[in-house]
């Protein structure tokens, strides 16, 4: 537990200091290393606390109510956030490394606030492992979507940036507006927000609680907001208009993968509702499938990463719905390394090309080989390819949902697989492979090793882990053969293609793209969705203030108009009969005092 | 003796012939005679009451008003004067300075 706070409270620490210490922080390379130094620290520490076997939570009251605390905070160490915490400590502070070079043209200051968003954001990642209460995670999790604004606003002075940076934050509190209700009723009618009373309950199936659908629709769509599932996934490819170490960070390994974390961490709960849990299974399936056609087309190298990530999540929470959340998790596990590493190699290359269009790249293999080998370890390993660490999380995915008995979901998965094969290897072979274009005043080589270091950390972590399972059998799960030869061909199949496609070229692009026209064109329009998202908030938005603007302009102060209008005319028409002339006064008081002495005669006569 | 009707109608009379020399006169120093007038109909109005009532009251009061009439036209004519020594006239009609 002790080794579990330090993993909290370091970052905090850094981030504490870096804000409050403007001196320190605008000394930007000094803020940098104090916050990769207590990165690090919290890094041993998580080491420290998977490996150990402290397990269990602690908790403390918070909100003081009736008859013992409203709701609680503490930690909870289990076989999820264990390695979870591993993860997230590791990316970033392989992350923090990199990025140490990757900006080091930023102004010190700004590197400086880059690193105060960084520590905050390792501080609310953690925090939401580690949480034992759904509370305690709302908190975290939306620390951790204000990082990502912060984070994809980093150059803030770029309109595109500043836009994406909004956009995230917005689709993504669309689905936290669902998981905050979703909590809030679980809470009023159990009383509890502790994962560990909740669970028990669930256990010995004494939940008092009518509707737990609703409920846990709602916190699923949390996940959805904040794990791009569709229909939200839109903001996550805007989300490249960050840097891209906190792509890598962020939008691929760790932060994403919070609604994953989620549903994993809830599946007690979600076993009891199947209905939700089939929903699941579907939108990840559908996800999955949509991002990798997207992926398929895209010219930006970052954009083909955010587009697979997407698909990834759909992964994960496809294997959730279908009951094996483990396996999910596990994939989340292994894609959080092979993502971190594709995504610092494309940034090494945009580094080293200056440009994220990769048909504008080309033949980078003879100029760096060293980000063309880690690069092509990761796009291996997400290709599903033996023995690297994502074969291994791939295939106990598609064994888990075929054991669910979701064969439609299966069947999407596995055409997602052939997809993801064949669309990052496009990217390689046009990147590194392809005719060699001029790259211009840029001389392309490799990164410096302050950005090389995490690579091949990364990529030898990558290997090791596929190693290990390839070696120690892949743990008691043993998948069927066909369906290991299945995965196998599947990928294989996305890489000759690509292959035949992009590198022999035999294959002519035109040939394949006519029959799958009608789907091409849907995938380049990115399925139409951020058009009709744009229409509903064009339509609801400024439909809505143009009402207004009308009740404003028209009722508002069409009455003060009236008003003001109508005084000026009345006071027009009184000016007139003031003559100026005494005379005429007098005539008004000759005729008011006959006025009175005919009232006083007449009208009063009783 | 005529009786106090008498009285009231020459009062009366003599008050409108004020009220038409105000109304009508455009010369400043005739409306001012014009008020003098009003103002006489009055005091004729207080003798005739007093007399009426055996009440020594009413002549008082006529005697104030004769002196307050006075100070009046003392003051009245100033203004009249100052007045023309600023705009060089004492028509009425072109004393307009608060027309709205």
């Amino acid at each position: 537990m002790a080794s579990a706070l330090i993993v909290l409270a370091l970052p905090f620490g850094a981030f504490l200091l870096l804000a409050l210490v403007p001196p320190l922080r605008r000394r930007g390379t000094v803020a940098g290393w104090l916050s990769i130094l207590a990165m690090a620290g919290a890094f041993a520490a998580a080491l420290s606390t998977w490996l150990g076997d402290a397990r269990g939570s602690v908790v403390v009251p918070w909100l003081p109510g009736d008859g013992g605390p409203m709701a609680t905070v503490g930690l909870l160490v289990d076989g999820l956030s264990a390695p979870m915490l591993v993860l997230v400590t590791l990316v970033s502070l392989l992350v923090q490394i990199y990025s140490l070079a990757y900006l080091h043209d930023e102004p010190a200051p700004s590197l400086g606030r880059y690193y105060v968003y960084q520590s905050l954001f390792a501080f609310s990642m953690l925090g939401l492992v580690l949480s034992p209460t759904y509370l305690q995670m709302f908190v975290f999790w939306e620390l951790v979507g204000l990082c990502s604004y912060l984070l994809i606003g980093f150059w803030y002075t770029r309109p595109a940036a500043a836009r994406a940076a909004v956009k995230a934050f917005w689709t993504t509190k669309l689905g936290d507006l669902g998981f905050i209700a979703g909590i809030v009723m679980l809470w009023s009618a159990t009383g509890t927000f502790e994962f560990d009373a909740l669970f028990r309950m669930a256990k010995d199936q004494t939940l008092p609680v009518d509707g737990l659908a609703t409920i846990m629709f709602l916190i699923y769509l949390g996940a959805v907001g904040k794990s791009a599932q569709f229909p939200l996934h839109v903001w996550l490819p805007d989300a490249m208009e960050g840097p891209t170490p906190v792509s890598a960070l962020i939008h691929a390994a760790t932060m994403v993968t919070a609604g994953v974390f989620l549903v994993a961490r809830s599946e007690p709960l979600f076993v009891l509702v199947p209905g939700v849990l089939a929903l699941i299974a579907t939108v990840g399936a559908l996800t999955a499938l949509l991002a990798a056609t997207m992926a398929c087309v895209e010219s930006d190298i970052k954009r083909v990463l955010a587009y697979s990530t997407v698909s990834q999540l759909g992964y994960m929470m496809a294997a959730a719905g279908a009951g094996a959340s483990e396996a999910g998790f596990f994939h989340l596990l292994t894609h959080g390394v092979f993502k971190a590493l594709l995504f610092l190699g494309a940034g090494a290359v945009i580094h080293a090309v200056g440009t994220n269009d990769i048909f504008r790249m080309g033949g980078l293999w003879r100029v760096m080989p060293q980000t063309g080998l880690v690069f092509i370890v990761g796009t291996l390993a997400l290709a599903g390819v033996w023995p690297l660490a994502g074969f291994f999380s791939k295939e106990e995915v598609l064994a888990g949902v075929w054991a669910g008995g979701r064969p439609g979901v299966f069947v999407v998965l596995a055409v997602t697989a052939l997809l993801t094969a064949f669309y990052m290897f496009r990217v390689v072979f046009i990147t590194f492979f392809g005719h060699g274009h001029p790259h211009g005043e840029a001389h392309p080589h490799d990164p410096p090793w302050l950005m090389r270091g995490p690579l091949w950390l990364l990529a030898i972590l990558t290997v090791a882990i596929g190693l290990r399972f390839a070696l120690g059998g892949a743990g008691e799960h043993h998948p069927p053969v066909w369906l290991t030869a299945l995965s196998l061909a599947l990928a294989g199949t996305g890489i000759a293609l690509a292959w035949a496609m992009y590198k022999a070229r035999w294959l002519p692009v035109e040939v394949v793209q006519r029959p799958l026209a009608p789907i091409e064109f849907l995938a380049r329009r990115r399925y139409f969705l951020d058009a009709i998202y744009g229409a509903i908030y064009r339509g609801a938005l400024l439909g809505f203030s143009r009402l207004v603007g009308f009740v404003d302009r028209y009722l508002v102060d069409g009455l003060l108009n009236v008003a003001s209008a109508w005084s000026l005319r009345a006071g027009d028409v009184l000016r007139r009969i003031q003559t100026g002339q005494a005379q005429d006064y007098v005539y008004g008081v000759a005729f008011g005092v006959l006025v009175l002495l005919a009232w006083a005669q007449w009208w009063r006569m009783p | 003796m005529p009786g106090l009707f008498a009285y009231l109608v020459v009062a009366a009379l003599l008050f409108v012939i004020g009220v038409f020399g105000v109304l009508t006169r455009r010369n400043a120093v005739g409306i001012l005679l014009g008020i003098e007038l009003m103002l006489n109909a009055v005091n004729i109005n207080l003798v005739a009451f007093a007399r009426l009532h055996g009440d020594p009251v009413g002549l008082l009061f006529a005697m104030f008003t004769i002196a307050i009439t006075v100070a009046e036209v003392a003051v009245g004519l100033a203004i009249v004067i100052v007045i023309f020594r600023v705009r060089r006239t004492i028509d009425a009609d072109r004393l307009d300075l608060l027309r709205g």
